[in-house]
């Protein structure tokens, strides 16, 4: 997502990349960041709580304006939890781009579409 | 007193070793990036939503999983229950039961509403990340969401990846 950022920014365009992954946007190094301390999945908030969704959004436009200089990540003080403790294991298999020490949990890489249902692939095939 | 965010790269890192795998190599840009200044304030600007958590609508032909690099233009106007998600890295489940946890576009659309941000663009430009080769996305993926965002009149954009 870094490598999109900083080439729209190029073409024009001010970008803000909201992020649950510090380590890696700081390395691609976009022009603005704003990281939550969510779980990867979940870096627009926690599922079916709109205000915690509404609130993180403000806070990564409040960064927007905040930010004023190229490759800064603002800390939004959005945090999954007061408990931790998910961290502990958020590298087994519910993560994005990340392997268990048990095995790669991530789903086989097939050249097919992968539709959500059934009925999306009849969908597509008629259009 | 929160801690400190996962670092991802050092888990990975060990954990490929650990399977054998050859090291991932994350893109990496030490060089100060680029920089546009706002022109107007957030509240006056259109935003692009652009999320990488591979979504698509009914009609679209999904992403697949061996590196897709390909995008996919998704309405904003309809609501997010419609929205279709596919991707083989990260947990759907939570995700397609409210797919605003990866592709915000109804509380975009509210923060339109409530003068938060000026408007929302009509259509979203969703993409799927993890893609392995950071040549192919730099080369495949990054010019197609630049076209298609220069393509929209917008004043910002907004990047939600998973």
């Amino acid at each position: 997502m870094g490598l999109v950022a900083r080439a729209l920014e190029e073409a024009g365009v001010p970008t803000l990349c909201l992020t649950a992954a510090h380590s890696i946007t700081a390395a691609a190094n976009p022009p603005r960041a704003a990281f939550v301390d969510m779980p990867l999945g979940y870096t627009a908030g926690r599922p079916h709580e709109p205000d915690f969704q509404r609130d993180l959004l403000r806070r990564a436009f409040a960064a927007f304006t905040a930010i004023d200089a190229p490759g800064t990540i603002v800390d939004t003080g959005i945090r999954w939890s007061d408990d931790d403790s998910w961290k502990d294991g958020a590298s087994s298999g519910l993560n994005n781009g990340v392997v268990s020490a048990e095995g790669d949990t991530r789903s086989e890489r097939s050249p097919e579409p992968q539709y959500q249902y059934d009925d999306d692939r009849l969908a597509a095939e008629g259009a | 007193m929160s801690s400190a965010p996962v670092d991802y790269i050092a888990r990975t890192r060990e954990q490929y070793d650990a399977l054998g795998y050859d090291p991932y190599r994350w893109a990496e840009r030490p060089e100060t990036p680029p920089w546009v200044p706002l022109t107007k304030p957030v509240a006056d600007s259109t935003v692009a939503l652009l999320a990488s958590g591979g979504a698509y609508r009914r009609g679209h032909v999904a992403f697949h999983w061996n590196d897709d690099t390909g995008i996919r233009m998704v309405r904003t106007d309809e609501p997010a229950v419609d929205v279709r998600l596919t991707h083989f890295a990260y947990d759907l489940v939570p995700a397609r039961e409210d797919p605003n946890i990866v592709f915000p576009v109804d509380r975009l659309s509210e923060l339109a509403d409530e003068g938060v941000i000026g408007g929302l663009a009509p259509e979203a430009v969703a993409f799927m990340g993890g893609i392995y080769s950071v040549r192919r996305a730099e080369v495949e993926l990054v010019p197609q969401v630049v076209d298609a965002v220069m393509a929209m009149d917008v004043d910002l954009a907004l990047l939600v990846p998973v």
